[in-house]
């Protein structure tokens, strides 16, 4: 391994961890979409709703203490200051959200006095008091987070391939999947 | 492109491009546009009152079911008796569909939540048609009776229907809440420890003595008529209901809540229920609470119903909607009654 390609690139286990979380999180807001939707499947994606929701709360809290201790490859050379920190910005809102939105969604069922199964007999403990009003402005407030992040999710993912289609500046490299070679 | 390729499949997986489907919001508001929207009432089932009390197991059912509940002891039980409809002022009739849901409190935290009504089979069998059949029973505005030709129009595709009320009229209803059978009606499957399911429905029938309706009467004095027998009966002595799980074979139909098993089947006494306490729906604890029927314990899960998962999804839907409203006085007080 040369010096070069690391620095490139974020390490394996921030790449890992940022696909792990992508494909979680799309598949969650995927699942959330049609279950409020759906007659005949919403207790089948309910059910897989809550824990998916728990293991990507639990999933980013790892890799943002992971990307604590981690060296981050430095910006695309020719980016300016302001874009900079545009970018900074919206990773942290994005990380807000993927926190932010499980605990919603935990509290509104506490709020409600719903058990809050995982699987089969595990469940979680209330986080809130069985209170309805509560548990409406949290439900409500659980659905704009929802389009919030998926929003944030489309202008992340058109950022990316706008410069990797068009500035060609070698974005995506930094977070491929795979081992980037340094040029 | 491909953004909006991306956002169009979410779009899609939330049903923007098929309006026409019937969806947990769509099924609310067809239940809002037939009986009003009541602030902070359930869309459906509105009329109701609190109880809670307890349920002891006999520990008969663990043979059937490894859920926590039948194992020998008592739980504290919440629970709602209530009349079918969206009108929470409407004046009890005999003939109405009494509703009684049950939460089920286990000591690890788990709970078993089931919502029951007195017939001993259900007029549909799927959502659409329960939904078709809303309409069709809708009173017209200017005779204030259902329209003969729709409803008759609905029965014609449905003989199902015809089949089901023919059984709900042959269990013609009793005189209240209090000795009525109440019917969990769809079929569940249950798994006990040695991870053998059997498909089960389940019953509750009353310790109370039968009596039955009186119907002769063209109208009956007080519009909360069943309701204040019913407290007055709780307040004079505890009410109690024996648990009932029937056993299904392998060819009844655990899909379709029309059709009722045979008598023959095995029929296990798992326990009783007792019903010592009632409160009105702004003081008791059964107001914020959504009897959603697939709050089940670990031993019990749900069968190929289609009305299983439509019922969790709309009664949801109905508690979120009347969670944010501000909740006006129930019909039904039991403080009044006692007087």
């Amino acid at each position: 391994m040369n010096v070069a390609t690391e620095q490139r690139q974020f390490t394996a286990l921030m790449r890992l961890f940022h696909w792990l979380t992508a494909a979680l999180v799309l598949t969650i807001l995927g699942i959330g979409v049609a279950m409020v939707a759906s007659l005949a499947d919403y207790h089948r994606l309910v059910s897989i709703h809550r824990p998916l929701g728990i293991l990507i709360l639990i999933v980013v809290v790892i890799r943002f203490v992971n990307r604590h201790y981690s060296t981050l490859p430095p910006f695309p050379a020719g980016m300016s200051p302001r874009w900079r920190s545009v970018t900074s910005a919206s990773e942290l809102l994005l990380y807000t959200l993927l926190v932010v939105q499980p605990v919603v969604g935990w509290g509104m069922l506490s709020a409600a006095s719903y058990p809050v199964t995982l699987y089969g007999s595990i469940h979680l403990f209330p986080i809130l008091p069985h209170n309805v009003m509560l548990y409406a402005v949290l439900r409500r407030a659980h659905t704009v987070l929802a389009y919030l992040l998926f929003l944030m999710f489309l202008a992340h993912f058109g950022t990316v391939l706008f410069h990797t289609w068009v500035v060609r500046d070698g974005t995506f490299s930094r977070m491929a999947p795979w081992k980037v070679r340094a040029q | 492109m491909v953004v909006l390729g991306v956002a169009g499949a979410f779009l899609y997986l939330g049903g923007w491009f098929n309006p026409e489907a019937l969806t947990p919001g769509r099924f609310a508001d067809g239940f809002e546009r037939v009986d009003g929207i009541y602030s902070g009432f359930r869309r459906n089932h509105a009329k109701g009152v609190c109880v809670s009390g307890s349920f002891e197991s006999n520990g008969r059912g663990t043979r059937l079911s490894k859920a926590v509940v039948f194992k020998a002891g008592r739980v504290p039980i919440i629970g709602r008796f209530s009349l079918a409809g969206g009108n929470p002022y409407v004046a009890d009739e005999p003939e109405m569909v009494r509703g009684l849901g049950l939460l089920f409190k286990l000591p690890d935290g788990e709970e078993w939540r089931t919502a029951t009504i007195n017939t001993p089979v259900f007029g549909v069998n799927t959502p659409q048609a329960f939904y078709d059949r809303l309409f069709a029973a809708q009173p017209n505005p200017k005779t204030g009776k259902p329209d003969p030709e729709k409803m008759a129009a609905f029965l014609a595709s449905h003989p199902e229907t015809v089949q089901a009320t023919k059984i709900i009229q042959s269990h013609p209803a009793s005189s209240g809440f209090e000795n009525s059978t109440f019917y969990g009606l769809n079929a569940f499957w249950f798994t006990n420890a040695s991870g053998t399911s059997i498909p089960v429905r389940w019953s509750m029938t009353p310790a109370q003595p039968l009596a039955p309706a009186n119907t002769t009467e063209p109208a009956q004095p007080d519009k909360n008529y069943l309701f204040d027998a019913l407290i007055a009966g709780i307040l004079q002595q505890p009410l109690e209901w024996h648990l009932i799980i029937a056993i299904g074979q392998a060819n009844d139909p655990t899909n379709d809540a029309t059709i009722p098993w045979p008598d023959a089947r095995e029929q296990v006494d798992v326990g009783s229920v007792t019903l010592d306490h009632v409160e009105s729906e702004e003081t008791g604890p059964c107001r914020d609470i959504n009897f959603d029927p697939l709050v089940l314990p670990e031993g019990m899960a749900p069968s190929d119903d289609p009305l299983l998962s439509a019922r969790s999804a709309v009664y949801s839907q109905s508690f979120t909607r009347r969670a944010g409203e501000k909740k006006l006085p129930s019909a039904v007080m039991p403080s009044d009654a006692r007087k």
